[in-house]
């Protein structure tokens, strides 16, 4: 059955106008959680507010097993769903610029727009920034378009890379996100919570 | 209005409630496309649009636009991405409304200026945006999306993202705390 729009079971059209919905529930619940504000979302880097780690690693599982799960079920055939290709110089390199940037800036591009679509003035110049370093990327694409390529792996799965079958490691990966949420929930009344 | 500033911050969705919600999406989105959740691919979307339009001799001499070209067929703009994107400035909007938190605002630490808040903001911008063309895809499409496909390096690229401002957090402690 699913993927839908790669089975043709759903047009083109019918696809793009369920990114618009999906959208719509993504925008929704990053601002609903809080990720529409910098100071929120760099908590997590001071450990006064975590709520970036909780989301974001309870999110990853829900998708990671419902994908699973649905494959059980026959409902999405997964040898149709979309892996990152890895790149191991580049997600690595791009991860490290990222992260600096992060930090920074106190936005991922994601939540600059949840951020500019509330009035974020910071979110919006964030945005701004996006645009000026793709911009950069691209204009000085052949100077980086080696290390952009290099180390290509494929698109091994990690569960793959670990020798472990994929209910294994996803087992693992919620004993390690449990074991990370009671962190997070001990850095949360350890450190002060500012007020914002 | 001291009152309302502090039911605003515990206004908030329960985060474990949130995640999972965020997980439905991020479900919903591979379902139905058979790819994941994205931010970044948007931007590009945009900026190529934009380069092709304001200096199209420039644009068709770009290794970066050919290779766009070569794997997104007719309008840049006509894209899973885009569309997704224009539905999460809708959808943070109505979250905003909702709550009560539209407002237009520089929000920073009172230790820093606003103008030292927008300067870092617009650096980290530059440098998330160019990050992320490197490492294909931002927190949403390489990261969150590439570990519930458990791809090895959307993996690699969460902790590097992760880890490095772990390690720099402290450099940057008066912007923040």
């Amino acid at each position: 059955m699913g993927p839908l729009s790669v089975n043709g079971i759903i047009s083109e059209n019918t696809n793009l106008f369920l990114a618009f919905i999906i959208g719509i529930g993504f925008g929704f619940v990053l601002e609903q959680s809080g990720f529409s504000s910098s100071r929120k979302l760099a908590g997590v880097f001071y450990g006064y507010d975590t709520v970036v780690l909780k989301v974001f690693f309870t999110a990853a599982i829900t998708a990671m097993l419902g994908l699973l799960f649905f494959s059980l079920f026959g409902w999405v055939d997964l040898n149709l769903v979309y892996v990152n290709p890895t790149y191991l110089t580049s997600a690595v390199l791009g991860g490290i610029i990222m992260g600096a940037g992060f930090i920074m800036g106190g936005y991922c591009p994601g939540t600059s727009f949840c951020g500019a679509s509330i009035g974020k003035i910071d979110a919006i110049v964030f945005i701004g920034g996006l645009f000026l370093g793709v911009l950069i990327f691209g204009i000085g694409y052949r100077w980086w378009s080696e290390l952009y390529m290099a180390g290509f792996l494929g698109s091994p799965k990690v569960s793959e890379a670990l020798g472990l079958s994929d209910g294994i490691f996803a087992l693992l990966l919620i004993l390690v996100a449990l074991a990370m949420f009671w962190v997070a929930e001990w850095a949360e009344k350890k450190f002060p919570r500012a007020v914002y | 209005m001291a009152k309302s500033k502090s039911q605003k911050s515990s206004n908030y969705l329960n985060p474990y409630i949130g995640g999972v919600l965020l997980g439905i999406v991020l479900l919903a989105a591979n379902f139905v496309s058979g790819r994941g959740l994205g931010a970044s691919g948007a931007i590009k979307s945009t900026v190529v649009t934009a380069v092709s339009a304001i200096a199209p001799n420039a644009a068709q001499k770009s290794e970066f636009v050919k290779e766009f070209r070569q794997s997104h067929e007719g309008n840049p703009m006509k894209t899973w991405l885009v569309f997704e994107m224009l539905g999460v400035l809708v959808g943070g909007f109505l979250s905003g409304a909702l709550s009560g938190r539209l407002d237009l605002k520089i929000e920073h630490s009172p230790k820093i200026s606003s103008r030292r808040r927008l300067v870092f903001a617009l650096a980290g911008g530059i440098l998330f945006g160019f990050g992320s063309q490197l490492g294909r895809g931002c927190t949403s499409g390489s990261a969150l999306s590439g570990m519930a496909v458990l791809s090895l390096g959307g993996f690699l690229t969460m902790m590097a993202i992760f880890g490095t401002a772990y390690m720099l957090a402290y450099f940057f402690r008066k912007n923040w705390i």
